[in-house]
């Protein structure tokens, strides 16, 4: 049965040229393959900064030594450095100049998700404001660290593009909602070539946050477990290189195929409790995609671990796609991302497509029998043509994307 | 390569401009700019439970949203959106950050929750009750025009319908004197594809790297300056002049927005 929302046309599929994702499971995709196949976890005790939060985080090795190039260091943060880090893996970086020379620097365009981007800047200058004024200190730059935009202008000047430039910042969504700003910019002609992606990184308005909101987990999470008890918050930092794909393709050739996004018109901070905004979304990425829910092979689900989220999204897949479709949560392995979460996945659905593999959810011990999703827990090694991959977050914004090789 | 929309509906709100009436009135001359501060209005359209917790952001959004798809005669609920704001809730992000400044650390759930940048869309929506889909973009200073391409690449590439809301607030003390954004403005316009009969103008946008536009009205020419989302208000000048005209918007580094605009009526 073709689904009823949105069936005007199919979207034009554009080509995943490259990509690249560094999270606590592995710094570039190698590393993060390697991990998906050993079902290894990079959540561990949360000793970050000075945080005293009886939780479970997934910190990426080796972003305090990270150093920008000189003329950026305006840039400096733990934002921009981890974004650095995911930029220097895979080739990523040379790959991007080599759409540059062939298209020019104004034809390539950058949409980057973040939820707090650089906002630790701005927590550390609060604790070292002047004892008279109150003034925060000098060395503080608003601009290149703490707003949203720096990001995506580190990317921007780091890989010397002049196009439309922009970050998205839909809280848990920002990134997956990036390549659907990317793709109609591609449709509409106003770029070749689109640098897409996610960067988010640890700070303490998030630890404290979601702490006091009592939605983090102390243990590590278990998405879809029937004692699931709340989130693990990771970082990462994920990217892309899309562009229109050409007629003649590859069957290996990866693409994006479809983009869904809806809102749940409920609630600032809970899903809707039947998953109402995400089914929409899935049904929207289906039909952009001109496709039925049986060609999906693999879904990887935004699986927070938190007990409403995971029931309201099991209804949501179950009422689009029944109880058969495989489908897991990678957040029990790296945290979740937040605004990098979408694009993060969107990496590990790609992985997913290249190398046949469902990764099985980690730490997950027992499904919770009211969940009837078809969660796995074992890796699956199986041909996997099409993967749909769900971010949602808080304001109630939903993002299913749709990725699948050409043959 | 030129994206073409037209436009059905505009709502503002800024220091001294108070719907797009008032702000016409200013724009075309017929009218002296008098500057005073941005008048917020409540957000009638929440539940009482949400209003409570709305801050000045989630106001002037919701504020010239709501002018603007009223004008438009747009069906609120069924309308995409794109939201575009050169930050967040400042007054939260200092509540924190002052928060997490103190030893206990108490952070509100409740600002935490609506610290986060969508949090005007999300509560777009739950007014409304448009399921649509509601992108949420920040570009700093370039954030007007960053909002109006992504906009007009809808309409352009899907065929429908979409509202651009362009807002922004200011940042109380120490972070005012990093990001000096004097006041509130926010500024609302509904696209179609199609000529309605609500249809204004047809709007054709395209990137250029031209001078761009300043307001020959020097208070305005501040205010332009000031605050990224009235980056726009060169382009609400023609619009105010009912005329054929074309303007140059800025945008990032060298990159700015030509806006050609052809009256319907």
């Amino acid at each position: 049965m073709k689904n009823v929302v949105d069936t005007k046309s199919a979207m034009a599929p554009q080509l995943l040229e490259h990509f690249t994702a560094t999270s606590c499971i592995g710094t570039g995709t190698a590393a993060t393959l390697a991990s998906l196949m050993q079902q290894h976890s990079g959540l561990k005790r949360c000793a970050f900064e000075t945080v005293k939060i009886d939780t479970h985080i997934g910190e990426v090795p080796g972003v305090d030594g990270q150093r920008l190039p000189h003329e950026l260091r305006k840039f400096d943060c733990r934002n921009n450095r981890l974004a650095e880090l995911a930029l220097q893996q895979d080739g990523f970086l040379e790959t991007v100049r080599a759409a540059v020379a062939r298209y020019g620097p104004r034809r390539v365009g950058v949409f980057i998700g973040t939820s707090t981007a650089g906002v630790m800047q701005t927590e550390l200058a609060y604790r070292d404001r002047d004892p008279l004024s109150g003034a925060l200190p000098a060395s503080f730059h608003y601009a290149t660290t703490h707003n949203s935009f720096s990001v995506a202008d580190y990317v921007r000047q780091r890989c010397a593009l002049q196009g439309p430039a922009v970050a998205l910042s839909s809280a848990c969504a920002s990134s997956a909602k990036a390549f659907g700003s990317a793709r109609r910019m591609l449709a509409a002609g106003l770029i070749d070539a689109a640098v897409v992606g996610g960067t988010d990184s640890l700070c303490l308005t998030t630890l404290y946050g979601f702490h006091s909101l009592q939605l983090s987990s102390p243990a590590p999470c278990r998405p879809f477990d029937v004692a699931r008890d709340g989130i693990s918050i990771g970082e990462a930092a994920a990217f892309a290189l899309l562009r229109r794909a050409p007629d003649n393709l590859d069957p290996d050739a990866l693409l994006l195929l479809g983009v869904g996004e809806s809102s749940d018109a409920y609630h600032m901070s809970a899903p809707h409790p039947e998953g109402l905004g995400a089914r929409r979304a899935m049904q929207s990425a289906l039909a952009a995609a001109a496709l039925d829910p049986a060609d999906i092979d693999y879904i990887n689900l935004h699986g927070t671990g938190t007990p409403s989220n995971d029931r309201s999204e099991s209804h949501a897949v179950t009422s689009v796609f029944g109880a058969t479709t495989p489908c897991s949560s990678t957040k029990g392995a790296t945290g979740h991302t937040l605004g990098a979460a979408g694009a993060l996945e969107a990496v590990i659905s790609l992985l997913s497509i290249r190398n046949g593999l469902m990764p099985g959810g980690v730490h997950t011990n027992r499904v919770d029998p009211m969940l009837t999703a078809h969660y796995i827990r074992e890796n699956k090694r199986a041909p996997v043509k099409r993967v749909l991959s769900n971010s949602f977050g808080f304001g109630g914004t939903n993002c299913s994307l749709i990725f699948g090789s050409a043959g | 390569m030129r994206l073409a929309a037209y436009l059905d509906g505009i709502g503002v709100l800024g220091p001294g401009l108070n719907g797009w009436p008032n702000t016409a009135a200013v724009l075309s001359g017929r009218r002296p700019y008098t500057s005073a501060p941005t008048v917020l209005p409540t957000p009638a359209m929440l539940p009482a439970a949400e209003r409570r917790r709305t801050g000045r952001v989630v106001k002037v959004a919701l504020g010239v949203a709501l002018e603007a798809t009223a004008a438009a005669a747009a069906d609120a609920s069924q309308l995409p959106s794109v939201f575009s704001s050169s930050g967040s809730d400042g007054h939260i992000c200092h509540e924190i950050c002052q928060a997490l400044a103190q030893p206990e650390r108490e952070v509100s759930p409740t600002r935490f929750s609506n610290s986060v940048h969508n949090a005007p869309a999300g509560y777009w929506s739950i007014a409304t009750g448009a399921m649509t889909e509601a992108n949420v973009l920040c570009a700093f200073d370039a954030s007007f025009t960053a909002g109006l391409l992504d906009a007009m690449a809808q309409v352009a590439v899907d065929r429908r319908a979409v509202m651009l809301v362009a807002y922004d607030t200011e940042y109380p003390p120490p972070l005012h004197a990093k990001r000096p954004i004097p006041d509130a403005f926010g500024i609302a316009l509904v696209l179609s594809p199609s000529l309605t009969p609500q249809s204004l103008a047809r709007l054709e946008v395209a990137l250029t790297e031209e001078a761009f536009d300043t307001m020959r009205e020097p208070q305005l020419e501040e205010l332009r300056a000031s605050i990224p989302a009235a980056r726009g208000l060169p382009l609400l000048e023609v619009l105010a002049h009912q005329g054929v005209g074309r303007t140059i918007i800025e945008y990032l580094d060298i990159a700015r927005a030509a806006v050609h605009i052809e009256p319907c009526r």
